[in-house]
């Protein structure tokens, strides 16, 4: 039972959102590719308020050695708020709801990489929320899945992502923070645009069965969005922003 | 498990090509459970509990009610906190330690399809608004593995709640004090059933066992309450679902979920005065 008391007007009579957006609107997404000096991929996005580092090194020997796998790399992931990331001070030791994210996010990125490629190496993926909003998993996932394309990892697709929930008996795209808290679900998911299949989903809240299946698709809907938004930030690292055009001027 | 040993490979091709022709390995239906057994009040010490065989997966769970202080932004209403652990005993690849991701996951997806469906009225287990709750934990251990952790702890920690009684305390000046000899039933609202799907290949499996479960490609564990509706969802696996597959395994829990859901609401009705 998400819905907690509030004064926020989550959804007025318009159907305009208590940040102004409407419903099929997402918040503002940026994402810049290479972003560090030291790490062989990374990105940065600010999705709404979310502010977030992803950095890729590998693929790399495996420490401890045992984790290894003889057959293919391997994934690590690693989500990580910062202690000032948030209104009161986090412990910065990982919690359990970080351990459980980064799990998830591991295994919504693991499908796009080509992995099988680099046997008994590994690829680390650490991410790092500088500041947070609602969404930040999805953001940490669509930043990740930029950096490990940004590293020049095989990839069968990236995975972009975006929330969807029901606020005030409405689906809307994107929850933000308010809206997480006093909203009725919350429903994050990771997708593959090329090869239609959904890497992440997580569902928190009460959904009838026609509610559920609507907000997939707005949730997909979003994730498309996204995708338009990470395509930007590759091209714009490769190809000098120009697009495709740009890429061979000066040589 | 990183690793892979040539059993698991065999295992896999074996069930992967039974699969294909309609078949599991145990015999069992593509959408067919294995039998669950429910036996509650197996720990009197505690105020709720149920032993939960899953086939052959088999969970204790035990409910203690004590007084809490509330959460800050939530002093209105009473805990609930629903934790896993798989015992050493339960298999030989069990260590002793800190728990790992997987167990962790477990414990966070039994909690939230509980906490989500919002089966225990938490308003109705405040002693004094902002400064003292009833807190309700309901913890799980795994002793026996076959497979689909996720529902045998959710159907064992559902069973203990529901039959739970909860001793009664009151404010005595500052500090909550117990009322000897009185308890009530546990204020339940809906009762959550939790549904874990399996995707090996191209088919989807209802309740996979070990061999399962080590093969599968993928998961999701949907958990759907009294009224039919979804209240909670996690996938997990390294590989994705197509939006066409996501009902179905919505709708699949659904079905499933409701024959799970009258054998524990059977339970309650024993033990309950509300029948």
């Amino acid at each position: 039972m998400g819905g907690r008391d509030t004064d926020v007007v989550l959804l007025d009579e318009n159907g305009v959102r208590c940040d102004g957006r409407r419903i099929d609107q997402t918040r503002r997404v940026e994402i810049r590719a290479g972003v560090l000096r030291n790490a062989h991929g990374s990105a940065y996005i600010e999705f709404g308020d979310n502010k977030i580092l992803a950095g890729v090194f590998g693929p790399r020997d495996v420490h401890p050695k045992h984790m290894s796998d003889t057959d293919t790399g391997i994934l690590r992931c690693r989500y990580h708020m910062s202690p000032f990331s948030v209104t009161e001070r986090k412990n910065p030791a990982p919690s359990r709801r970080e351990i459980e994210i980064s799990k998830v996010i591991k295994e919504a990125l693991e499908p796009s990489l080509m992995l099988e490629k680099f046997p008994r190496t590994v690829v680390d993926v650490f991410m790092e929320v500088l500041q947070a909003d609602g969404g930040s998993r999805c953001a940490a996932l669509s930043a990740a899945s930029v950096a490990l394309a940004d590293a020049g990892i095989p990839m069968r697709d990236m995975v972009c992502a975006c929330a969807a929930g029901k606020v005030a008996d409405t689906i809307v795209l994107d929850v933000n923070n308010e809206e997480d808290q006093a909203g009725q679900a919350d429903m994050p998911v990771g997708y593959m645009p090329n090869m239609d299949r959904i890497t992440l989903i997580q569902l928190d809240g009460v959904l009838t069965p026609d509610e559920y299946k609507r907000c997939v698709r707005t949730a997909v809907d979003g994730c498309r969005q996204v995708y338009e938004v990470q395509k930007k930030a590759l091209a714009d690292r490769f190809f000098g922003g120009g697009g495709k055009e740009g890429s061979g001027d000066g040589a | 498990m990183v690793h892979k040993t040539i059993i698991d490979e065999l295992t896999r091709s074996k069930i992967t090509k039974m699969l294909g022709d309609g078949r599991r390995a145990d015999g069992r239906g593509m959408e067919e459970q294995r039998p669950v057994r429910i036996e509650t009040g197996a720990i009197p010490k505690a105020s709720g509990s149920a032993r939960v065989f899953l086939g052959n997966t088999e969970v204790v769970a035990g409910v203690k009610i004590q007084p809490d202080r509330p959460f800050p932004d939530v002093g209105d209403r009473g805990i609930f906190i629903c934790t896993a652990e798989i015992l050493p005993l339960a298999h030989p690849d069990i260590e002793t330690g800190p728990p790992n991701p997987a167990v962790i996951e477990l414990a966070r997806v039994v909690d939230r399809g509980i906490r989500e469906s919002g089966m225990i009225d938490l308003s109705q287990l405040v002693l004094e608004k902002n400064k003292s709750v009833m807190g309700v934990f309901a913890d799980n251990s795994v002793i026996d593995v076959d497979g689909n952790l996720f529902d045998a702890c959710s159907y064992a920690s559902t069973a203990a709640l529901l039959t739970a009684r909860i001793p009664k305390w009151e404010m005595r000046g500052d500090a909550p004090a117990r009322v000897e000899g009185e308890e009530y039933d546990a204020p339940v609202t809906t009762i959550p059933a939790s549904v874990t799907m399996a995707k090996i290949g191209d088919s989807i499996v209802v309740d996979p066992n070990q061999d399962e479960w080590s093969v599968m490609d993928a998961r999701v564990t949907i958990t759907t309450n009294s009224d039919g509706n979804v209240c909670a969802l996690q996938k997990g696996g390294s590989s994705g679902f197509t939006y066409d597959e996501l009902v179905r395994c919505s709708e699949l829990s659904v079905s499933v979920g409701s024959r799970v859901r009258e054998q524990i609401r059977a339970k309650g009705a024993a033990v309950r005065g509300d029948g």
